[in-house]
């Protein structure tokens, strides 16, 4: 079983991840993920798809896997990583819907996703989710081993694979479309000190 | 006339190095006072674990093992040069940039600068180059402000030519906006650098330098003042709150830089810092 309902309300996941296992994380859960994840980011992306279309086999399969989007800083000695918290999610946006072609079912990064990927995900039962953004020194503490697998060249943009052990985050955008980030603002808007432009429906 | 002060340029590096460690594990006084300030007010419980959160970031950053964040930033380096100062040895952009190659290699910071933008985007290692800005200001003095700027809400930055009729409200209008779209991207609750009047490029500036002034300090104008204070409210009634979760506390500080400007113009330009604001000053 990849999903261990907690005690607590939260959820620890832990990869490969089927279809039926994305469908019980939904927007706003708290989710601890533990096991084996992909490390990669904008240059990472950038070369996977050059592979993709050059028909060359990736360097991992994404196939109920989940990534990380992170670009960690350098190890000090006797550490396994230096700081390692996630990077905006919206820049992979390009890339997202062929990954999860290739059948990754989860990402893990911040900030919020455009309407296509939020689609992709519905298309391919697939779960992103947000990790603290810049709490880069807490994260490290819940990585237990990283190797680089590929694009060493790339430095803190190389593709690593990575062991954590329950590394919190909330689930953002789910496979039925929900958006946790749209929920959340809506009731705390003060309409009445702002412009009309700004003004969101009146708090249910 | 003046007596001439001979600076060797290896003072500017050690200075420089010494900074970008500092900044990038120690979070000055006065923000440490601004989040918690925010922790204290924050009205929404998840957004009170969060700010929880950040609090605890601080504390191990400052154990000096980790990095605040990850993205330690673009060295944005802010020198002020007396004009009787002499500066001896190497010149003034490598002494500084040297600075940041020794810190952020000796402190186990990130490499975030590509050499070029859209040819090879080649990491340059080391993360030079720096970022330079210079004055010459009267004295025998040199300050040097290091900012280790975020790429994230470096991103979410935002400039405009309005026209002089737009106003305060387009102005104000143009604030919001800037920040109501870099929602969770830009790390909230952070500081929001805004520059008015000038010309194109000193606009981006004030809002760049209206970042590193004391975080919730006033403009000394107690018209610009009163506009921060109106920009602030304004900013956190648009409920994003920290990690856009929804709350009441989206900004930290909201700082306003003004300058002249042209009768045709109405230059703003809005400069995101997220709440890994990362600034110390050294002076030599």
């Amino acid at each position: 079983m990849s999903v261990e309902m907690l005690d607590d309300g939260r959820k620890r996941i832990r990869a490969p991840l089927s279809d039926e296992d994305v469908r019980q994380l939904v927007a706003g859960d708290v989710v601890l993920v533990s096991d084996t994840i992909y490390a990669a980011r904008d240059a990472a992306h950038k070369r996977l798809i050059e592979m993709l279309d050059a028909g060359e086999e990736l360097p991992f399969d994404p196939t109920g896997q989940i990534v990380y989007y992170v670009g960690p800083t350098p190890e000090r000695p006797g550490h396994v990583i230096g700081s390692a918290g996630p990077t905006t999610a919206s820049r992979m946006d390009k890339y997202t819907p062929t990954m999860l072609q290739l059948g990754l079912k989860g990402i893990i990064g911040k900030g919020g996703r455009g309407p296509a990927v939020r689609e992709s995900l519905k298309e391919h039962t697939a779960v992103y989710m947000a990790a603290l953004g810049g709490g880069g020194a807490l994260a490290a503490l819940q990585i237990r081993s990283q190797k680089v697998i590929a694009f060493e060249e790339l430095g803190p943009e190389s593709i690593r694979e990575m062991e954590v052990e329950d590394l919190p985050v909330w689930v953002a955008n789910d496979c039925e479309g929900r958006d946790y980030y749209g929920q959340a603002v809506a009731p705390w808007r003060k309409n009445e000190l702002l412009p009309e432009e700004f003004h969101l429906p009146a708090r249910t | 006339m003046a007596e001439v002060r001979d600076v060797d340029a290896s003072k500017i590096t050690e200075a420089v190095r010494d900074l970008c460690i500092q900044i990038n594990y120690t979070i000055a006084e006065d923000m440490v006072a601004a989040v918690e300030r925010a922790r204290e007010k924050e009205e929404s419980p998840v957004a009170r674990q969060i700010l929880d959160l950040l609090i605890r970031n601080q504390d191990l950053a400052a154990e000096g093992e980790y990095p605040y964040c990850q993205d330690t930033g673009s060295a944005v380096v802010f020198i002020d040069v007396g004009q009787d100062v002499h500066i001896t040895g190497l010149d003034l952009v490598d002494a500084i940039n040297a600075g940041v190659s020794h810190g952020y290699t000796e402190g186990y910071l990130r490499g975030s600068i590509v050499g070029d933008p859209v040819f090879e985007r080649k990491n340059t290692g080391d993360n030079t180059p720096a970022f330079i800005h210079t004055r010459i200001v009267p004295g025998d003095q040199i300050t040097i402000t290091v900012d280790a700027k975020g790429g994230g809400s470096e991103n979410k930055g935002r400039h405009a030519m309005l026209k002089p009729s737009d106003g305060l409200e387009g102005v104000t209008s143009f604030v919001l906006r800037a920040v109501a779209e870099a929602g969770p991207d830009a790390c909230p609750p952070g500081i929001i650098g805004v520059g008015i009047g000038g010309n194109f490029e000193y606009c981006a500036m004030l809002a760049k330098r209206a970042l590193v002034r004391k975080v919730g300090q006033s403009n000394p104008d107690p018209r610009i003042a009163d506009l921060e204070a109106d920009l602030f409210e304004k900013c956190n009634a648009l409920g994003i709150g920290p990690q856009s979760l929804g709350g009441t506390q989206t900004v930290l500080a909201v700082h306003v830089e003004m300058m002249a400007t042209h009768i045709a113009s109405l230059p703003v330009a809005v400069n995101i810092e997220c709440h890994a604001h990362r600034s110390g000053t050294k002076v030599i």
